[in-house]
């Protein structure tokens, strides 16, 4: 066996490998092999690093050299001068964004020094589809010491003490429906691992997926053992199907080492998993969805209780956990309850996997302890507002969830504190907004999505969503008035009272914290038919400036529609019956002549 | 029992264990409102889907407004019903749903009997905001040969298909698209024609709107009546005379038979006849088939195929067509008795008073939808004449009464007209469910022992268990008898049949709950049994009060079969009174 000198980690996860790390990958050991290096020096395709924003990645180990945007003609270049040389690319190393220095060590990276990596520990690290490598890094030592050592009730008992939370979204304690699903007597018991990840713009189940599927596969062993389920199922969405390869990967590779099947390790513990395919329904990611639509009925919620634990596939108990609570599981057991507790707020305890996306520097995904600040989040671990622009408020939770502004920058996230701002943890998306953001628009955007992935099966939520979104479209437009505001409220309101499932309940929260947080431009669009942001078309103007007007005609011959009129050397006007408000006068003018009134 | 105390709206009360809060409510009188929910009690059908949300309610610690449709009591629990917040919800709700919901009242065929309607006016709505640009989901309408598929009146209340699913299994219903585009449609948006769909019209008894409605014959009937070439023959179904008073403000279970006569007479059909008669006639015909596949089995021929079953139901018909094509050797061949009366109509009574088939009209007024459908099949008309022309069903009978101005209430008996008018009580209770086989137990056993029935209620044949059986004692041969209504019920036996389980010598089916007094072209229940239950007592009323009881026994039935068809199951009975089956899946889906 090699001892190897050097490995060069090489992002695979889909953002990534949609960029060519495979090319990445095969050129370097090409390259090594040509320079007869195989030996000492070894490509990893790795899950993962989160930081999707500059891939594709390639990491240099042990020297933490992190090169960005790595192409796969790059390949030639990192082996000769970092390889054989020991001299950094220094072109392709990131740069930090304020002092635009290259930063030689990941470890002084902004992006990752507020980081603490428990379910991400190996995304990014090694090669997912080599269960060696998950062993190596004590994988299924966690199961072992279950299996040999305790209890399921002493197993509970650690999950409880833990204080982990659900991730999916709501925040359940994890230990406690372990309890409540160990309790239900039943001749079989189901473990389901909900892998339908459906919030615009998150994907840290995916990535774990990807890039460590074996911590949600022993995981889910655990899970069995401590309620009394020999049965596992992972309803994974279809689009994912890098995420499946892996699953399906692992799985085998699990089964012919024994942890999972017949007899495990020995103990007379039988376990097994399945994967079903789901179709990509943004209900089912709600617990009673995701069940009918594994038994192949209309994926959409029935009334809690009965809770799953106590009928769910089938009828059987059955425990239903997201991917990110299972894959701090076996570290978890391994380090104890009292260290997890230790990490984290009062009642939310550990970490959290957050997806950055929009107005950020940093587009990526990242985990820090429960507790955090949104300032650390956004300006440090984020690096802070893409193009020098003003921070507006941060999305969290996806469309169930709420929009937190300037005020909220420096409470300490967790569970508790988000819903009392009036949003929602969710599963971790956070989409950062600027100044030219409207916020009439990013409410109508959310509900979008909720009136598209609505199941359709009570009024509220099939009918209301529709006429919240169709009401915010008139504002936009401005034909809103100050009373609509009360209307857009109490159908919220009702529509959160009223609504059957988890979806319904939370579609109006983006409308009712954002106008709650930023009421005054809810008024402009109704009041003085103004979009601050300058979003809304329909209430803009396009007007010249006669002071900076030179009559050079550009403005006029690139108007589409013919609204602008004005002889050579004279002052231009524009024709707002004719004006379409496309922009391309304003973005043509050399002058700064024309303005959005 | 364990039970549970809690407090609505100030009262306190103890409820079993499992009591929802809607259910408890109502024991305290209080009605909480709701357009999805519906409960028929003892006959095990229940919606509750939770899906309107009108009937939530405010509980204390609760954070939202719970629905009391599918919410169980808990010990302390404290609810109330009509406080600002729950009455805001519920109005705002009502207000989505009507704002997806067509304005045509005033020619809706559902106005004046419609769950929504009735719902506006009681939560006293008055406008409807946002209209101006509200979208409102439309959907191509489909129309079948007995059911009518508006779905744009569609409220998603989801109770055609727990009957569709649930009850009656049959598989052509279910909720598709999503969000607000969701409705209920057979698989890929097809057509109810080309679905599995038997036509039972329990979809079209419990829809809340308009959005399911019968086919609408009236106008056709109306022409034949103005058409002066055309000799028009009624007949009305033995379950019609106990529901139509309904429709004209009387309490469920009003024997209106008299009353009925008068305004067909008064309608102006020529001959007011009754498919009574032909439900006679139907039990000579099947009973002797009944006897002579009996008498073959137990002599030990292997061609005979038992348990028999009852073929006088369309709906049923439909569903082992479809679900059951194996077994189409095994019901009676026996025609029902609508099909049964046009053949003798256009046939021995055309022949009586002189008139080309062509020239004459049948038109029957029925309880059931699938009778609309089982008229228009091939094998049911001569040279492209259909036997029975046009079929309507009880509400569509109403309708036609008012508009005829005709006030039924202030109407004197009449009788029907004969010669197939006359019948007996056995034929009456073919109309509810355990009718049709103890009405050919009767004859049958005194056909087969040659005695005298020295008690004719076989009362142990009646109740409203889904499934239910009894041993009759034919002098010494024990006879069992299975009984199912709802076609789940029937697919059970079904399926026993199937695997060569079964232990009874005949069953009798009837595809709705309750048999013919809870068809589908009834007079809406809206979702109280104990108006079908009414229906089904009044029909044995009925029978009791008849002086004729056993179908052998009507003297034009005897008359019938010496001036034209010699005996039961003759050449000529087997040309006119039987049919035979297809592979419906293979005939109607497969080709389509």
């Amino acid at each position: 066996m090699s001892k190897y000198s050097m490995h060069l980690l090489v992002c695979g996860g889909t953002g990534c490998h949609s960029s060519e790390s495979d090319a990445i990958v095969c050129n370097l050991r090409d390259e090594l092999e040509a320079k007869g290096l195989t030996d000492n020096v070894q490509v990893i395709l790795t899950g993962c690093f989160g930081f999707c924003e500059k891939g594709p990645i390639v990491k240099v180990m042990p020297d933490n050299t992190f090169y960005v945007q790595v192409k796969p003609e790059d390949a030639q270049t990192i082996v000769e001068e970092h390889v054989i040389k020991g001299r950094k690319v220094t072109r392709l190393l990131y740069k930090d964004p304020v002092s635009k220095e290259p930063v030689s060590d990941s470890k002084h990276m902004g992006f990752f020094k507020k980081q603490l990596r428990i379910v991400l520990r190996n995304c990014g690290f090694i090669n997912p589809e080599n269960i060696d490598e998950y062993i190596a890094r004590d994988g299924y030592m966690a199961l072992g010491k279950v299996l040999s050592e305790m209890t399921p009730e002493d197993t509970i008992k650690v999950i409880k003490d833990s204080g982990q939370r659900g991730r999916g979204g709501a925040g359940f304690p994890t230990g406690l429906k372990w309890e409540l699903a160990r309790k239900n007597q039943s001749d079989e018991k189901y473990v389901v691992c909900n892998a339908d990840e459906g919030d615009p713009g998150a994907f840290m189940d995916r990535s774990v997926l990807e890039g460590d599927p074996h911590s949600v596969l022993e995981a889910m062993a655990i899970c069995g053992y401590s309620i009394g389920a020999s049965n596992g199922l992972i309803y994974v969405r279809a689009e994912y199907p890098l995420a499946i390869h892996r699953l399906q990967v692992a799985i085998k590779q699990a089964r012919e080492y024994g942890l999972l099947g017949n007899n495990i390790m020995g103990t007379g513990f039988n376990f097994d998993i399945n994967l079903r395919f789901g179709a990509g329904a943004f209900v089912c990611g709600e617990e009673t969805a995701l069940i009918h639509s594994m038994e192949g009925l209309r994926g959409e919620p029935t009334v809690k209780p009965p809770f799953p634990a106590e009928s769910g596939f089938r009828s059987k108990p059955t425990n239903v956990n997201n991917v990110e609570t299972l894959a701090a599981i076996p570290v978890i057991i391994l380090k104890g309850a009292k260290w997890y507790s230790s990490i984290g707020t009062e009642k939310s305890k550990g970490t959290k996997v957050f997806a950055l996306a929009g107005k950020i520097n940093n587009v990526g995904l990242i985990e820090v302890p429960m507790g955090t600040t949104l300032r650390e989040v956004v300006f440090e671990i984020g690096g802070g507002i893409r193009n020098g622009k003003k921070f507006k408020g941060v999305q969290t939770g996806g469309p169930s969830g709420g929009c937190l502004s300037e005020k909220h920058l420096d409470i300490p996230i967790d569970y508790d504190n988000l819903i009392a701002a009036g949003s929602i943890m969710g599963s971790g998306g956070m989409i950062i907004l600027d100044e030219d953001d409207c916020m009439v628009s990013m409410a109508k955007f959310y509900l979008d999505f909720t009136v598209e992935e609505s199941c359709g099966k009570c009024a509220p939520c099939r009918i209301g969503n529709k006429r919240l979104n169709e009401l915010l479209g008139q504002i936009c437009e401005g034909k809103g008035t100050i009373e609509d505001l009360d209307r857009l409220k109490n159908m919220s309101n009702v529509i959160k009272d009223t609504a059957l499932c988890g979806l319904g309940q939370t579609s109006p929260n983006p409308v009712l914290s954002m106008m709650e947080n930023y009421r005054e431009e809810f008024v402009a669009h109704v009041v003085d038919k103004k979009c601050p942001a300058g979003h809304c078309r329909s209430l803009m103007e396009y007007v010249i400036n006669p002071d900076n007007c030179v009559g050079c005609t550009a403005c006029a011959r690139v108007c589409p529609v013919g609204a602008i009129k004005g002889e050579r050397k004279e002052t231009h006007k524009i024709d707002p019956s004719i004006c379409i408000k496309c922009g391309s006068c304003k973005e043509k003018c050399k002058f700064d002549a024309i303005f959005i009134r | 029992m364990e039970t549970i105390k809690l407090t609505i709206d100030n009262k306190e009360i103890e409820v079993p264990k499992g009591t929802t809060i809607y259910q408890a409510a109502k024991m305290l009188g209080i009605d909480i409102p709701t357009l999805c929910y519906m409960h028929l009690d003892d006959m095990n059908i229940e919606n509750k889907p939770a899906g309107c949300r009108i009937c939530v309610v405010e509980v204390n610690g609760r954070k939202n407004l719970p629905p009391s449709c599918s919410t169980d009591c808990q010990n302390g629990m404290v609810v109330k019903t009509h406080t600002t917040r729950v009455l805001n919800a519920r109005r705002t709700v009502m207000e989505f749903i009507l704002s997806d919901h067509p304005k045509d009242c005033l020619v809706c065929s559902k106005s004046g009997n419609c769950d929504l309607q009735a719902m506006a006016h009681r939560l006293g709505i008055r406008e409807i905001p946002g209209q101006e640009y509200a979208a409102v989901s439309t959907y191509r309408k489909d129309t079948s040969p007995s059911i009518i598929r508006d779905l744009d009146k569609c409220i998603l209340c989801r109770r055609c298909e727990t009957m569709c699913n649930t009850v009656q299994t049959v598989g052509a219903l279910s909720a598709v698209n999503r969000g607000f585009m969701a409705t209920v449609a057979p698989a890929f948006e097809e057509n109810l024609e080309y679905s599995p769909c038997t036509y039972c019209g329990q979809c079209v008894a419990v829809c809340p709107t308009g959005a399911l409605t019968e086919v609408n014959h009236i106008p056709q009937v109306l022409r034949a009546l103005a058409d002066p070439t055309k000799t028009v023959v009624v007949q009305t179904a033995p379950a019609v005379r106990v529901a139509l008073g309904e429709e004209f403000g009387m309490k469920p279970g009003s024997i209106v038979t008299g009353k009925l006569a008068a305004a067909l007479r008064a309608l102006g059909f020529d001959y007011v006849f009754d498919t009574d008669f032909a439900a006679d006639l139907t039990i000579m015909e099947e009973g002797t088939e009944l006897l002579d596949r009996l008498g073959r089995y137990l002599k030990g021929d292997k061609s005979a195929r038992i348990p028999i079953l009852t073929s006088c139901c369309p709906g049923w018909v439909n569903f082992f067509e479809y679900y059951f094509p194996d077994l189409k050797d095994v019901p009676s061949t026996a025609k029902s008795p609508q099909q049964m009366f046009g053949a003798i109509a256009k046939s021995y009574f055309a022949d009586k008073i002189g008139v080309n088939r062509k020239d004459m009209v049948v038109v029957s007024i029925m309880p059931c939808l699938a009778k609309k459908y089982e008229c228009q099949r091939d094998e049911f008309s001569v040279d492209n004449n259909p036997d029975v022309d046009y079929s309507i069903s009880t509400r569509e009978l109403a309708a036609f009464i008012k508009q005829a101005n005709i006030d039924v209430n202030s109407l004197d008996d009449e009788d029907f007209d004969n010669p197939l008018g006359e019948s007996t009580g056995a034929a009456v209770i073919f109309g509810t469910t355990g009718g049709v086989i103890e009405a050919a137990c009767r004859t049958a056993y005194e056909i087969y022992t040659g005695k005298k029935l020295a008690k004719i209620d076989f009362t142990e044949l009646r109740g409203m268990e889904g499934v239910r059986s009894a041993t009759i004692d034919f002098n010494g041969l024990p006879l069992n008898i299975g009984i199912a209504h709802g076609l789940g019920n029937a697919r059970k036996l079904l399926d026993d049949v199937r695997a060569g389980k079964s232990q009874f010598h005949a069953i009798e089916v009837m595809a709705c709950p309750g048999g013919c007094v809870g068809g589908g072209g009834q007079p809406l229940h809206h979702g109280d049994s104990e108006v079908l239950k009414a229906r089904a007592a009044a029909l044995y009323t009925e029978d009791k009060n008849k002086p004729l009881r056993k179908s052998h026994e009507n003297p034009f039935i005897i008359k019938l079969y010496e001036e034209f068809l010699g005996k039961p199951n003759s050449e000529k009975a087997h040309h006119l009174l039987h049919t035979h089956y297809f592979d419906r899946k293979e005939k109607i889906i497969i080709k389509h």
